[in-house]
């Protein structure tokens, strides 16, 4: 089964909610999520932020649906690391 | 048991989500600006009806109480209707400048959410102050008019009761501001003294 493990995303934000904020409710999506913010650019209104997502299945829809809650962009999507596990019988 | 539960989780989710609503929309301080400034209309003019009253011609209990709950239900009419309007425009102007700086709808977002929800929780709190305060003023004429003993003439009560209230509201504003709440609370009275003496000298 193909798992994501990894993505790191590149967000523009307003100034609310801020990164504290934006962390933990990414990693209260899922068991196991590991989130790592780093702000980019500040802008008077806005800030852009890349955001370093780990976990053992990462949901990329619920991750953009929380994002675009927050009132953020989704810009680009830099990196992604996906495993193929074999199940064990 | 778990019904119980489930239903205390649910409001004190609801209660974080409109406080979150409320830091987004940044409507929390202006909240306490509101409070204040509208109980401190409610308590003074509660406070001038009762001087007119009492240096009027004695008037029926009645009719006192009808004319103060009037001018209480409009002044809550007025702090909701004024607050919402005025907060909905003021909200919906600074979500258009966001949306101009992130270049996309935030109708669906929190920050939309916020500019909708944040002007009817500031207008509560706008309409319901001063009504609150005029109806916690009122209470010695409804005590009076239910045949309830009263150390003084109900209306001396009722002044004592709005410059009570007044003293609170200035405790209050002591408390937020982080200065000593008697200072701030005399500070109050006093105002609210002279607007009595002013009342005094103009109709007594």
């Amino acid at each position: 089964m193909v798992t994501i493990k990894r993505m790191l995303l590149d967000v523009l934000k307003p100034h609310e909610p801020g990164i504290f904020k934006v962390a933990s409710d990414i990693a209260g999506l899922g068991d196991h999520y590991s989130v790592k913010v780093s702000v980019v650019e500040l802008d008077k209104q806005t800030e852009t932020i890349k955001l370093e997502i780990t976990g053992d299945t990462l949901d990329f829809e619920l991750i953009a649906a929380t994002l675009k809650g927050m009132g953020a962009s989704l810009h680009s999507v830099d990196e992604v690391i996906a495993t193929n596990e074999h199940e064990t019988r | 048991m778990n019904m119980k539960l489930a239903k205390r989780a649910l409001f004190k989710r609801v209660l974080t989500d409109y406080l979150f609503l409320l830091k987004l929309a940044k409507s929390d301080d202006i909240i306490r600006r509101y409070f204040v400034v509208n109980g401190f209309d409610g308590a003074l003019t509660m406070l001038g009806l009762m001087m007119g009253f009492v240096f009027s011609r004695p008037a029926d209990l009645n009719i006192v109480m009808n004319v103060c709950l009037g001018a209480a239900v409009a002044l809550g009419m007025s702090g909701l209707s004024s607050a919402y309007v005025s907060e909905t425009a003021e909200r919906q102007r600074k979500l258009s400048r966001l949306e101009d700086a992130m270049v996309c709808d935030l109708s669906g977002s929190d920050h939309g959410k916020a500019a909708k929800h944040a002007p009817i929780l500031v207008a509560l709190v706008n309409g319901s102050a001063p009504l609150l305060i005029c109806l916690f003023i009122l209470t010695p004429l409804w005590l009076a008019n239910a045949d309830i003993w009263l150390p003084l003439p109900p209306l001396y009560c009722a002044i004592l009761m709005a410059l009570f209230m007044v003293f609170l509201l200035g405790v209050f504003l002591g408390r937020i501001a982080g200065v000593w709440w008697l200072k701030s609370g005399i500070e109050t009275l006093f105002l609210a003294i002279v607007t009595a003496s002013l009342i005094y000298f103009i109709t007594g």
